[in-house]
């Protein structure tokens, strides 16, 4: 077997699907934020896949805005989690919907 | 049918290193490894009921992309990878996780949107690979080419992060302030 781009994307695309499923069924605030983070992984394994497929370091330069983009993210989402914790004492989204109805 | 081939231009020049069969078992290899520990990290991540095992599951995730990444020729990259993610991400992860002191069992049972989150996924997982076996990149044949000689390198990247990519640079930077002040201003004890 020779590893080739089509190995890269299909894995890639393992783990973005599992971190679906894990937005979709988990209600810990906290393990939907691992699960998103694991999504970006799997884009930007797909992203180095490709720059190295073409030979072409745009690929790697995109990685490292996602990572920006997700340090950002988890510095707000974080913050609103422990806000939320503050005044609910629960993580579980089922209980904070107060912005659904 | 998109022959990708037929797009690449440099298609054909071929280095040394990966005509030589043993550098590429053992690729192959290092590749079956990394992504079967990746794929189980990552399907404990969701499955673990502790959320500080899910974390440190994640964590071990991030590792096996790193190593990945040098595979694919960005060593750079790989080293982000493991300061960034798992030297500040995960770390601020395990802070809030320990701050919080969360009570376990609070997991519903089986219910409709459960049911979703297991088919929607599945789903995406079907459409991808068809699309994957719809675009005919040349399967067997490995990576088209060897990366060029320092692609990944910190040179490379910098030289065109500061020249090719400095506008998105620069607003990266901004979001990054933007994101400060957000977790400041959340932060404080009354909303």
């Amino acid at each position: 077997m020779v590893v080739s781009l089509n190995h890269y994307l299909i894995l890639s695309a393992f783990l973005f699907c599992i971190g679906v499923a894990g937005v979709l069924t988990r209600r810990n605030a906290i393990i939907i934020f691992a699960s998103i983070e694991l999504m970006m992984n799997a884009a930007n394994l797909a992203f180095v896949a490709f720059a190295r497929h073409w030979g072409d370091v745009g690929g790697q330069i995109f990685v490292l805005f996602v990572i920006a983009v997700a340090a950002a993210e988890v510095a707000v989402g974080l913050a609103i989690i422990v806000a939320l914790f503050r005044h609910k004492e629960t993580v579980n989204i089922d209980r904070v919907n107060i912005l659904k109805w | 049918m998109i022959d990708l081939r037929a797009l690449n231009p440099y298609f054909g020049i071929q280095t040394s290193d990966s005509k030589i069969p043993a550098i590429r078992g053992m690729e192959s290899l290092l590749f079956l490894l990394l992504a079967a520990t990746s794929v189980f990290a990552a399907l404990m991540v969701i499955l673990q009921k502790n959320p500080l095992s899910a974390v440190l599951f994640l964590v071990l995730v991030f590792f096996c992309l790193a190593a990945l990444f040098v595979l694919l020729a960005a060593p750079f990259i790989a080293a982000i990878q493991l300061i960034i993610y798992v030297g500040a991400i995960m770390v601020l992860f395990l802070f809030v996780l320990m701050l919080l002191n969360v009570k376990r069992g609070e997991e519903g049972g089986f219910s409709l949107l459960k049911a979703a989150g297991i088919i929607v996924p599945g789903l995406l997982l079907v459409v991808t690979a068809a699309l994957l076996r719809s675009v005919a990149i040349p399967a067997d044949s490995g990576f088209a080419r060897s990366a060029p000689s320092g692609l990944g390198s910190v040179e490379n990247v910098g030289r065109n992060l500061f020249t090719v990519y400095l506008l998105p640079f620069e607003i990266a930077g901004f979001l990054l302030l933007a994101g400060i002040i957000g977790a400041i201003a959340l932060a404080k004890k009354k909303l």
